[in-house]
């Protein structure tokens, strides 16, 4: 895929469709370090060990509809393709965690891409859940919990119109903040 | 957390939204856009993101959600719209040049893209 954002809404997609009720998206970027990292931490169904272990195969997947499951072995192929690797460590009846890293300015890394997009999808998506997401780079720091807002709104939903549109600007914004043009 | 006045901002709307919220409930569109692998490697995303847009700029308030996989690959990008006392209908091969099109026609105009369909139920309920 052309952006690392749309790995991750893939990623997401994986923690919602799992049962998750709570989702934390961490991304860390350090550019002294040459240094990127994205972690997606669900408190879903989780998987068996050896389940875990087997993911990375495409021809490993639960679903039904079709015989191979693409989102973690391209996802781990993209890490490893800019001398990264992706983890997995997952409890049945605990959750899952995904752990990506990438060497920040390799030639081959794509850019993180739109992830007020990916936020958005996920945010929007029709079962329940939320995410914390956190994102810093350099020591510029944003973050936002769809808990925090759901607080604030009371019986408003997040897919309200109005909810979405404030999502949508405060999500641009928090993320202009974070991410100099020059980085990603 | 996002600023302070932002969160004044969600405050304030919460009471706008309120008022409003029973009058949707009843009469409302509900959009719904696939959010499998397939429909993400298809540019599921880019179509919600036009859809959103569309629905902005006309102050269409219609209600947006994703799904996963519902297993149509090579349909992707999906959209399916359910209005009350019409049919619903499903759309195949979404890309986000359609979109406006797609506003257009079905939620302004009331005419259903014969071209794109790819799947129909009737009214419900
Ligand atoms: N967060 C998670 N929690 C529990 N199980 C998971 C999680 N992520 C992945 N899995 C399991 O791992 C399998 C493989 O995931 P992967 O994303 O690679 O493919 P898929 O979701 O099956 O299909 P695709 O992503 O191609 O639509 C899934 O079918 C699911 O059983
Ligand atoms: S993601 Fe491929 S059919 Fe749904
Ligand atoms: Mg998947």
């Amino acid at each position: 895929m052309r952006e690392l954002s749309l790995h991750i809404l893939d990623v997401l997609e994986n923690s919602i469709e799992a049962g998750a009720t709570r989702i934390e998206l961490l991304i860390e970027e350090d550019l002294e370090k040459d240094f990127l990292r994205i972690v997606i931490r669900d408190n879903g169904r989780g998987m068996s060990e050896e389940l875990a272990r087997q993911v990375l195969d495409p021809f490993v997947t639960t679903r039904t509809t079709r015989h191979v499951g693409l989102g973690l072995p391209l996802f781990a192929a993209a890490a490893e393709r800019c001398n990264g690797e992706l983890r997995i460590q997952s409890k049945p009846g605990v959750g899952t965690t995904v752990l990506a890293t990438f060497q920040h300015n390799h030639i081959d890394r794509a850019p993180l891409g739109d992830l007020a997009g990916t936020l958005m999808a996920a945010i929007l998506s029709e079962r329940e859940m939320d995410i914390h997401y956190k994102h810093t780079a350099d020591g510029r720091a944003f973050e936002l919990d769809t808990a925090e807002v759901r607080r604030v709104l009371g019986d408003v939903p997040l897919s309200h119109p109005k909810v979405r549109q404030w999502l949508e600007s405060t999500l641009a914004e928090g993320l202009a903040s974070v991410q100099s043009p020059d980085v990603t | 957390m996002p600023k302070l006045k932002t969160l004044e901002d969600l405050k304030r709307l919460r009471e706008e939204a309120q008022q409003d919220i029973k009058v949707r409930l009843e009469t409302g569109t509900k959009i719904t856009v696939g959010m499998g692998t397939c429909g993400i490697a298809a540019g599921a995303r880019e179509t919600m993101h036009a859809i959103l847009k569309e629905l902005k700029k006309f102050e269409i308030e219609a209600h947006v959600t994703t799904v996963g996989c519902i297993g149509m690959c090579v349909k992707e990008p999906l959209v399916d719209i359910e209005q009350a006392g019409k049919p619903r209908i499903t759309y195949g091969n979404v890309t986000p040049d359609m979109v406006p099109t797609l506003i257009e026609e079905h939620l302004i105009k009331g005419n259903v893209v014969q071209e794109c369909v790819v799947g129909r139920l009737p009214t419900q309920g």
